[in-house]
């Protein structure tokens, strides 16, 4: 089993063993202690903190994203009106990156979400666990010699210490996260930014590298489908009679 | 035996399972340094699974150190590749 436990707790060991180290007499150990956990615990309701501002920061660049899928919808059918099937497919290309990073975007927003409260939670039990530790470290010093006192504190101060590294460590593991899914977002946007569609005549001259990198992703099926139900909206409209006219005169003579 | 998973908290588990959970470890580990991601995620289930079935979750009134400290359950392949090392695995 030292595997496992080899692995890990050697990381929160060092921690608690370095915050213990610092002094020799128990009760002045146990109040620093104490001290130390409060101070730390105020990290860790900083660190929550700074995991739901970037989680912020990622809803509000799900929500650029899903104007960007709107606005580049609107774009192709603006081109397919004018016949220019090659910039509606161009921006139905990006459409489709778009859109597909959105929905990875909203997905990990919401895993985040779900990692939130996990967070929130387990700092209550933090901090149910340094109350115990203010009340525990009263009965030591009162009730202990001092070699005993030390090994009661050790126990108790790791038991804190490890709590609080593990909290610690998974606030990291979602700001990493974050910052992960922030850079990704980051680049479908600077895609975007990058063939902007603003100048369609441009863009409309020929495929340049974003269209060959789009195209590699391998988003034609999707465009083919899209472009054609476009055509079939936009088509047969013009070309066919009001329908509901006709209906309603039928109902009216029947 | 005291068994912690990372970001979930802490468990109390029969003295017995040490070694079945040791064993599912060993093979994790074999699992990870033949890059066989497949089968260490269906080892890593199972760790998980039995900290479930026989775990009984430790209060926050309780200041205890663990004996064993799982990594976080959504482990990546990669991070798993740093955690389930032989480096940890033998004994002292």
């Amino acid at each position: 089993m030292a595997g496992l436990a080899g692995r890990m707790s050697t990381v929160f060991k060092s921690k608690i063993s370095r915050m213990l180290d610092k002094t020799e007499d128990p009760g002045e150990t146990l109040d620093y202690g104490y001290q130390k956990q409060v101070e730390l615990l105020q990290n860790v309701k900083k660190g929550i903190a700074d995991v739901v501002t970037s989680k912020k920061r990622m809803q509000m660049q799900t929500s650029k994203l899903e104007q960007q899928v709107v606005k580049l919808d609107t774009q192709a059918r603006q081109a397919l009106s004018q016949g220019r099937e090659d910039l509606a497919r161009a921006a139905l290309e990006r459409k489709t990156v778009a859109q597909t990073e959105m929905q990875s975007l909203d997905t990990q927003v919401k895993e985040l979400e779900a990692q939130q409260e996990q967070l929130i939670a387990n700092e209550q039990k933090l901090r149910t666990k340094i109350e115990t530790f203010r009340t525990k470290k009263e009965v030591i010093k009162a009730q202990y010699s001092a070699a005993e006192a030390q090994v009661k504190i050790s126990e108790a101060a790791n038991g804190v210490g490890e709590e609080m590294a593990d909290l610690g460590l998974a606030i990291q593991r979602a700001e990493d996260k974050t910052e992960n899914m922030r850079a990704r977002a980051g680049a479908v946007e600077e895609l975007e930014a990058a063939g902007a569609l603003d100048d369609m005549t441009q863009l409309g001259s020929g495929q340049d590298d974003i269209d060959r990198e789009l195209a590699q992703i391998g988003a034609g099926g999707q465009v083919d489908d899209e472009l054609s139900k476009m055509k079939a909206e936009l088509g047969p409209g013009d070309a066919e009679a009001p329908p509901q006219i006709g209906e309603g005169e039928q109902k009216g003579q029947a | 035996m005291i068994v912690r998973v990372s970001g979930e908290g802490q468990f109390r588990l029969p003295d017995g399972d040490s070694e079945r959970l040791n064993e599912l470890d060993n093979r994790a580990v074999n699992a990870v340094e033949q890059g066989d991601e497949h089968g260490f995620r269906e080892l890593w289930t199972q760790m998980l699974e039995l900290v479930a079935a026989d775990g009984n979750a430790i209060d926050g009134d309780d200041l205890v150190e663990s004996d064993v400290i799982m990594p976080p359950r959504d482990i990546s392949f990669a991070e798993a590749k740093a955690e389930f090392t032989g480096d940890g695995l033998i004994p002292d």
